[in-house]
């Protein structure tokens, strides 16, 4: 290994455009914080986020909802569910397209990412529909199957990617010593790809934590209701509550941004790309 | 063939029952105070009669979407609570049924507000409440309230209070304007209202309130409010739900809208009445019935006038005692009722656009309102006539008995068989995505793409074969590269995905190649911040970004002014709007790009690096000679995922920019968006677009992993 030369000055021009990054990923996070916390129901035009008349009102007003607790409940429960139903449905089909060959399976490749590109403006009525016909209307499991299997295409990218890095040699000395398909799988394969898994995961809950048109038009029972439902509520078609949306925003936020920290040290190894084969 | 196939399919299978013993469900879009006054009516109702009532509240952005998805089903509430005008949409929907004639004895509610509900069935609903436009007056700063609008401009105020402050650039307070020089939104013949000499002389004083600095340009509702309440502006142009917003910050008072001495008449704002409705499932039950009674009657007015500080619509006055109760209700007595025509809701879309157009003086009132009827008849058109199905029919048969055959002669051939076989194992690991994936995203996608072949309003559409494509594709008879057409927005969503791309790819790789330096110091510290913008909602985010653009309290606007630069405003011109909707994306979707690269960079072994190095390579030459090349094809995948991402990224466009100015901004995927829902709910042509949006995905990303997997090949 040679010896590195790292100059002071480059590492310090390093560091300032990192900074500088940082600075434009934080500043909006900032101005949502600081209206949150300012009284009045419009921020002031000025340059440095800084609460004005520093007050928890907006933040009591979002929290004194009389199901809130229910209601984020609801969201985890549901976002929960969302990430382990897509994860078991994903796990063993990418499993599936990382080692086997078969008939269809390019085919169905190509139509996993074509899913990815038709818009949901068409799509949401039979959607509706497809649920009512399965009786999971107004009910958070409906959503969440709703969800899974929305989460489904993308998570079999990313764990078929994660599986394609997975040597052979491993599964296969498990099966010579009698493992089944099967328990090679679950005691070899799984364990090498948690990263990718926890990534997964991740995007999966995410994905049903933030969505509202879905959860909007399907659930119907107030305690039920999940947070983005709960916050788009406070904009009405004349006026809004921005100082409790943003107050709001940035308390549903928390849990995301909790769980990305607790992944982030995954985050790059579980996120090899290199599954989207068209 | 009135409805889809296989609607009726699914339909005739599972016919939609009502649970019995549920309880009474109310469905409404209240907050505040209403919402409170809600609640208690229905408490009251509840303790007298021992039943149940559950009210939702459904987010405003959402309603109209989840009772037309729900009630024709057969789910949904009893009752819900809508403005008159929207109702009469939903009517033609099968969400509404009449109201029985015995609710309604004579004399007890106001006749205005019966008139804009009634049709020919019956009444709508039962209205519950008046809503429209009045002047709040500052009391300490305009102790006498001038009698006409010029008069306001005349005020002596102290500089940095402007005398009048309203949404100008909204077309539901321009209403009030166009309504004094006696034009009318919506034409007696149901034709597009907004021309003519009323229309001209409207947007030409308007323009003159902004340019002698009586109106502030631009002011959403937010602006308003904050402008009154800190005392800069010295009367405010707003419905009865600014109080609440207002509360004890300014002693004001409210009064009819002034006169506009140019026009020789008062102003006359929209009235719409607030009513509540009866679905289909609530029609048949007489409790339901007197909920609706005891809501919109006596009982239940007094509620909602004390607590929820309604103009309630009976035929008596409010009480003598409370003044701003009695100027809205004088204001109601003179406004314009709001047609409820479901042609009324497609003149809002080009007449505001028309006003923005004229305001930012890009073009003349004139020219402005002859594209707007030009856009209006555009959308109004009849739609393409019924076509016989039976050629799709045959054509689908044909395939499907030319499939059946092939896979014959291929079973027959004895190649297909044993491969299906040695398939058998695979199968089993595969099915339940197969089943999940193919019934709830697949069987959604194929009806969508299904109802693109069909025209008419949702519940009585026909089929027109390929006519959707075909008005598209020759953008409706107009120049191929008009406002609005197919082309032109395609080439705005080219120009979108790929400066996005550019920009996602630059930063985050760049980012990621800096956080991959072995000897950087803080590396998790860093890596968490700069991933932050991926764990926030992208609502969140596109809300925050449109406040911070905003011209009176926006952040970036601060900064402009910081550098010395006047506010100006971000939607007035496509550059800006684009260059807002554009960091709004870049801030977005840099991180993804950023986990990439650093997933990415792992992949090149320290070795070439170090024997390019060896090689006498620069660091310059290392970066893109071997960084670069080994890079880019693992990071393919997801630059083509992100491209579809953004070509499809709905959210940023409609809620920063909402495609203005003019619609200029505007993506493939908001155009079908507005087709499906605010032009006239034309849904088979929105899932035209829809089709054409993922037929050009398709084919390009097949294009571009042939193109690759050529050159991987070379």
């Amino acid at each position: 290994m040679n010896e590195r030369r790292v100059s002071t000055a480059e590492s310090v021009l390093s560091h300032l455009a990192i900074v500088a990054g940082v600075v434009f990923s934080l500043y909006p996070v900032l101005w949502v914080i600081s209206t949150a916390l300012s009284a009045g129901s419009a921020p002031e035009r000025r340059v440095l986020p800084i609460p004005r008349n520093l007050t928890l009102d907006h933040v009591t007003h979002f929290l004194s909802g009389p199901h809130v607790v229910s209601q984020a409940v609801s969201s985890l429960v549901v976002s929960v569910a969302t990430a382990l139903v897509g994860i078991a449905i994903a796990l063993p089909a990418a499993y599936a397209l990382s080692r086997f060959t078969f008939v269809g399976k390019e085919a169905g490749v190509r139509l996993l990412l074509a899913t990815q590109m038709f818009p949901m403006v068409a799509s949401a009525v039979p959607l509706y529909i497809v649920l009512e016909t399965l009786g999971l209307l107004d009910t958070r499991t409906g959503l969440v199957v709703c969800y899974a299997t929305t989460s489904v295409p993308f998570a079999i990218f990313q764990l078929r990617g994660a599986f394609d890095t997975i040597p052979k040699d491993l599964e296969e000395a498990a099966m010579v010593d009698g493992a089944t398909r099967l328990g090679a799988f679950v005691r070899v394969v799984l364990p090498a790809a948690r990263p990718a898994i926890a990534v997964t995961g991740l995007f999966a809950f995410m994905s049903a934590y933030n969505e509202f048109i879905l959860a909007a038009t399907i659930l119907g029972k107030e305690e039920a209701l999940t947070l983005p439902v709960v916050l788009q509520r406070f904009v009405g078609e004349h006026d809004a509550a921005w100082g409790a949306f943003a107050a709001g925003s940035i308390l549903v936020s928390l849990p995301v941004m909790l769980l990305f920290y607790v992944v982030q040290k995954n985050l790059v190894a579980g996120l090899t790309a290199g599954g989207v084969k068209g | 063939m009135k409805r889809l196939l296989l609607f009726v399919l699914l339909l005739v299978a599972f016919p939609p029952r009502a649970r019995a013993d549920e309880p009474l469900a109310v469905w409404h879009a209240y907050r505040g105070d209403e919402k409170t006054a809600l609640e208690q009516v229905l408490a009251e109702f509840e303790r007298r009669e021992g039943v149940k009532v559950e009210a939702l509240q459904v987010p405003h952005d959402a309603y109209a979407a989840k009772l037309t998805a729900a009630v024709p089903r057969g789910h949904g509430p009893h009752l819900f609570i809508d403005s008159h005008e929207r109702i009469g949409d939903l009517v033609e929907r099968g969400v509404v049924s009449p109201v029985p004639s015995e609710l309604t004895p004579p004399g007890l509610f106001s006749e205005s507000a019966l008139a804009a509900l009634a049709s020919p069935a019956g009444l709508r609903g039962l209205p519950l409440a008046l809503k429209c436009l009045a002047l709040y007056v500052n009391e300490a700063l305009v102790p006498v309230v001038p009698a006409t609008l010029e008069g306001l401009g005349r005020l002596k105020l102290s500089p940095g209070v402007v005398p009048l402050a309203y949404e100008i650039r909204n077309m539901y307070f321009h209403a009030a304007v166009l309504h004094a020089f006696g034009g009318a939104q919506l034409g007696p013949d149901q034709s597009f209202g907004f021309r003519g000499e009323p229309g001209v002389r409207s947007l030409e004083l308007v323009q003159r309130l902004i340019r002698d600095r009586v109106v502030p340009e631009e002011a959403s509702g937010a602006v308003v409010g904050e402008l009154f309440k800190t005392g800069k502006a010295a009367t405010v142009i707003s419905g009865p739900w600014f109080a609440s917003d207002v509360g004890q910050s300014v002693k004001y008072r409210v009064v009819p809208l002034p006169t506009i001495e140019a026009a020789g008449a008062p102003m006359r704002p929209f009235l719409t009445v607030e009513a509540a409705a009866l679905t289909p499932k609530g029609s048949g039950s007489p409790v339901t019935h007197r909920l609706l009674a005891f809501l919109a009657g006596e009982p239940g007015a007094e509620i909602r006038a004390r607590v929820g500080r309604q103009v309630v619509a009976l035929n008596r006055p409010p009480p003598g005692s409370d003044a701003f109760l009695a100027a809205f209700a004088a204001q109601a007595a003179v406004a314009v009722p709001m047609p409820s025509s479901p042609r009324m809701r497609t003149t809002w879309e080009p007449a505001e656009r028309a006003l923005k157009k004229t305001l930012s003086g890009a073009v003349t009132p004139e020219a402005a309102l002859t594209e707007a009827a030009r856009r209006f008849d555009d959308v109004v058109r009849p739609p393409p006539a019924r076509r016989s199905p039976n050629g799709a029919l045959f054509l689908l048969g044909a395939l499907s008995l030319g499939g059946a055959l092939w896979l014959f002669t291929r079973l027959r051939q004895g190649e297909l068989g044993p491969a299906l076989r040695r398939s058998l194992p695979a199968y089993g690991w595969v099915a339940h995505a197969v089943i999940g994936v193919g019934a709830l995203v697949i069987l959604p996608i194929a009806v969508g793409a299904g109802t693109s072949l069909f025209a008419g309003p949702q519940g009585h559409m026909h089929y027109v074969g390929l006519a959707n494509f075909g008005e598209i594709l020759t953008a409706r008879g107009g120049p191929l590269l008009s406002s609005g057409s197919f082309y032109l927005v395609l080439l705005i969503t080219l120009l979108w995905t790929i400066a996005n791309l550019t920009l996602h790819l630059g930063i985050g790789f760049a980012l990621g190649l800096l956080l991959s330096r072995p000897s950087l110091a803080m590396k998790p510290v860093y890596r968490v911040l700069l991933i932050i913008p991926w764990a926030v909602p992208s609502y969140v985010t596109a809300l925050a970004w449109k406040g911070m653009f905003s011209r009176q309290f926006g952040a970036v606007s601060a900064l402009v002014e910081a550098c010395g630069v006047e506010p100006f405003s971000w939607w007035a011109r496509f550059s800006t709007a684009f260059a807002a909707n554009l960091s709004t994306n870049v801030w977005l979707g840099f991180p993804f790009m950023m986990v990439v690269t650093l997933g990415a960079l792992t992949s090149v072994p320290k070795e070439v690096l170090e024997a390019a190095e060896v090689d006498g390579a620069t660091r310059w030459q290392r970066l893109w000679r071997v960084t670069v090349p080994m890079v880019l094809p693992t990071m393919l995948p997801a630059v083509l995922l992100g491209a579809i991402w953004t070509f499809n990224q709905f959210n940023v466009v409609f809620l920063v920019s909402g495609g203005e100015p003019d619609g200029t901004t505007d993506i493939l995927v908001s155009e079908a968006y507005r087709w499906a829902f605010t032009r006239q709910a034309q849904y088979g042509y929105a899932a035209a677009y829809a089709v054409l949006i993922f037929l050009l995905l398709f084919v390009s990303s097949r294009l571009m992993s042939l193109a690759s997997r050529e050159k991987a090949a070379a």
